[in-house]
């Protein structure tokens, strides 16, 4: 894919979409686990309605700041606030409050097994908002489709495919039309279309709803074509090297060594600008 | 809920009045100055709405519930019929956290299904901000008048046409839908009835498995390894062994004391240690550990080779050429096959300690004479036929535990029934072996 037109729309409604406070403010965080450290000194600023990929080589701790920024986990060091309320360090309320306004679709979907996925995504419904049955089942059904999944609702997720299982749970993540989405490896596993198909969705709900995104992900082609701003995590040097717009990092002079051979696929800057694969 | 029929002069008046809650019926004449006026806020929408059109015509009646107060009032839509079409006005702030115009949503989707319709607009006006609480009765409304064959034209903020477009960009998968019917009792036990063939066959299927497998141990070419039949050994054994000794010392005691409460009326207590000793001999020493091992082995082989499918770690085996049975099952089945006769002889001695202690501190017999007694009752017929039954429970537990482990399905809730069931199997099989070798044993008067 190359960038064009969609990335330059991506772009400019990211920019747009940054202005007011940052949803999510990380600063000088350190992560890891026990006494080993995965990263430190990481910090950024995420905008409210915009497209955020962390990047990184396998084991660089992208999963594991997620998991930060999720709530999931206490990081060694650091702050992090959450639509302007303290989440780490914070108060278990504080985090709850803040979990509420966001969704979370993990690597391998994380279904309810003894659930249908109509009932995985009505489950957040059921238990956070007043409404009907038969409109939970609508939204649920709602929810499906937008994912690509309409006519499955009754099945059970190991009735279903690892891809399908994957956008049962982004289903569920929406189903709050949180403010914040993390999403962890969205793309893997997908076929090309449906990856495609998700990066539509990603826009348009940002675009109608004013989702932000946090996403971890490898995906050149969906960091060029959907991403505001991305970072990037040296597993070598253990700390935050790069941030920024992906095509403004291809096109930097002074764009760390690691994060340039990773957006360039290791084929090199120019080989990337003057192939238009970016 | 009531209507009341406006005549179009009286709707002026009214405008000011119709913020109620209650439904109302008027003539369309009267609503066209509340639409009037469209607002745009932020991400809200300023598309106009076919219900203008429909107001000038004059139109018959319609149905508003609550009338909209802006953008930022509460949701509500407008429902109208001119003809053959049905019109859908929405507006107001739309949210799943607020509180939405239920009653009327379920009126539009019922009068899709009403004769005479033929096709249906939906358009918004003085929309406010909107989530998918809209976006789901428009995709409802939409489904339903497809599944009805009628026309469906959506007058909608961009955004909300294009997430739309996103809903039904990939078509439900034909035959993708599931019948909910629930069957009878007399439709359930045909169907289990229809089953069991194919089931009778799996289980024997995977006898044959096992079989196969032991003829690959005994020639040498078996993939089992060593150190895995030694943990099962271990696991099934010495792990094992104090779960084993308590329960059947507190068994041995229990049944001294139920046996005593009669016998020691005759005066014939000194009998309670051959009961103790036949009946932990022959076949309650291998029952109670039969029942404990399942509970504690069983299922954890159910639990451990289930979740091993669920990691597809059983289809890695495959794959490489070895036979998960080989692998899995066999080290399983050999140890508890062997463990299950020696944790049978400790639970006996463990039982028969538990009637000798209630003879010699309740029954005032001397130790001594409860020993005297057991060596003169008990026969070691009793201990062998104890270790045929115990040997059988041991395949049966390990058999079911590593059936149902092998057939789990591929999810957590799989491995909790595959789990219950091993152990309820188990059970049931260690009660139809116990009847089938007491039979046998009668027969050949053992």
């Amino acid at each position: 894919m190359t960038g064009g037109s969609h990335a330059a729309q991506a772009g400019i409604q990211g920019q747009a979409a940054k202005s007011g406070q940052p949803v999510i403010v990380a600063h000088d965080l350190t992560v890891g686990y026990g006494s080993f450290v995965l990263m430190r000194e990481v910090n950024f600023e995420v905008g409210r309605g915009e497209i955020f990929f962390i990047m990184g080589g396998s084991g660089c701790g992208k999963s594991t700041l997620l998991r930060v920024l999720m709530g999931l986990k206490e990081p060694q060091q650091g702050s992090v606030t959450f639509l302007g309320r303290p989440f780490w360090p914070g108060s278990l309320a504080d985090r709850y409050v803040a979990r509420r306004r966001s969704g979370v679709l993990f690597q391998g979907g994380a279904l309810w097994s003894s659930m249908t996925l109509a009932e995985n995504v009505a489950l957040p419904l059921e238990q956070y908002t007043s409404l009907s049955p038969a409109e939970i089942r609508s939204q649920a059904r709602l929810k499906l489709a937008l994912t690509g999944l309409a006519g499955f609702e009754d099945y059970y997720p190991s009735e279903i495919s690892g891809g399908m299982r994957k956008r049962a749970g982004l289903a569920r993540a929406l189903a709050l039309d949180p403010a914040v989405l993390f999403l962890d490896e969205p793309s893997a596993g997908l076929d090309p279309v449906s990856s495609r198909l998700l990066d539509d969705l990603i826009l348009e709900l940002r675009k109608s709803l004013g989702t932000t995104f946090v996403i971890v992900s490898h995906e050149l082609a969906s960091i060029y074509a959907i991403a505001d701003t991305c970072i990037f995590l040296d597993a070598a040097t253990r700390l935050m090297t790069a941030r920024g717009n992906p095509h403004a990092l291809l096109e930097a002079p002074d764009t760390n060594e690691a994060a340039l051979r990773f957006l360039t696929r290791g084929e090199g800057r120019d080989k990337v600008l003057a192939q238009g694969m970016h | 809920m009531y209507f009341v029929s406006f005549p179009v002069t009286a709707g002026e008046k009214l405008r000011g009045k119709l913020s109620s809650a209650c439904p109302v019926l008027v003539n369309l004449g009267t609503l066209q100055g509340v639409f009037m006026t469209a607002h745009s806020t932020g991400r809200k929408d300023e598309a106009l709405s076919p219900q203008e059109q429909a107001a000038e015509s004059g139109a018959n009646a319609l149905q508003a519930n609550p009338l909209s107060k802006g953008p930022e009032g509460p949701a509500a839509l407008v429902l109208a019929q001119e003809g053959e079409v049905v019109r859908v006005t929405l507006s107001g702030a739309w949210s799943l956290e607020g509180t939405l115009p239920s009653q009327d949503m379920q009126r539009a989707l019922a009068l899709l299904g009403k004769k005479g319709v033929g096709r249906v607009e939906i358009g918004v006006r003085d929309l406010g901000a909107w989530d998918s609480s809209l976006l789901a009765f428009v995709v409802d409304m939409r489904f339903l008048a497809d599944k009805r064959g009628l026309g469906c034209d959506l007058f909608l903020p961009e955004a909300m046409q294009e997430l739309l477009r996103l809903a039904f960009a990939v078509k439900s998968r034909e035959g993708s839908g599931r019948d909910k019917k629930k069957l009878g009792f007399l439709e359930s036990l045909g169907a289990a009835a229809l089953a069991f063939p194919a089931r009778l066959s799996d289980v024997l299927e995977f006898v044959g498995d096992i079989a196969l497998a032991l003829a690959r141990l005994v020639r040498g070419k078996s993939a089992m390894r060593g150190k895995d039949f030694l943990a099962a050994l271990y696991e099934c054994s010495v792990s094992s062994l104090g779960i084993v000794a308590i329960t059947n010392l507190l068994f041995g005691l229990i049944l001294a004391f139920v046996g005593s409460v009669q016998l020691i009326s005759f005066g014939a207590q000194i009998y309670v240690a051959g009961l103790v000793g036949i009946g932990m001999l022959r076949v309650m020493g291998a029952v109670m550990v039969g029942v404990v091992m399942s509970g504690r082995v069983g299922a954890a082989y159910a639990a451990l080779i289930g979740t091993m499918q669920v990691n597809e770690e059983v289809d890695a085996l495959e794959t490489m050429g070895i036979p998960p049975v080989d692998f899995l099952v066999l080290p399983r089945l050999l140890a508890l096959t062997l463990m299950i006769p020696l944790l049978t002889v400790v639970a006996d001695l463990m039982g028969m300690v538990g009637g000798f202690l209630v003879g010699i501190s309740i029954l005032d017999l001397t130790p001594a004479q409860y020993i005297q007694s057991t060596i003169n009752m008990v026969n070691y017929r009793h201990g062998l036929v104890g270790l045929w039954y115990a040997t059988s429970f041991g395949m049966v537990i390990a058999f079911f535990g590593c059936y149902h482990g092998m057939r789990c399905s591929r999810s957590a809730q799989g491995v909790g029934r595959a789990t219950t069931t091993a152990v309820v199997h188990s059970l049931v099989g260690i009660i139809v072996t116990t009847a089938i070798i007491t039979i046998i044993c009668n027969v050949l008067n053992i």
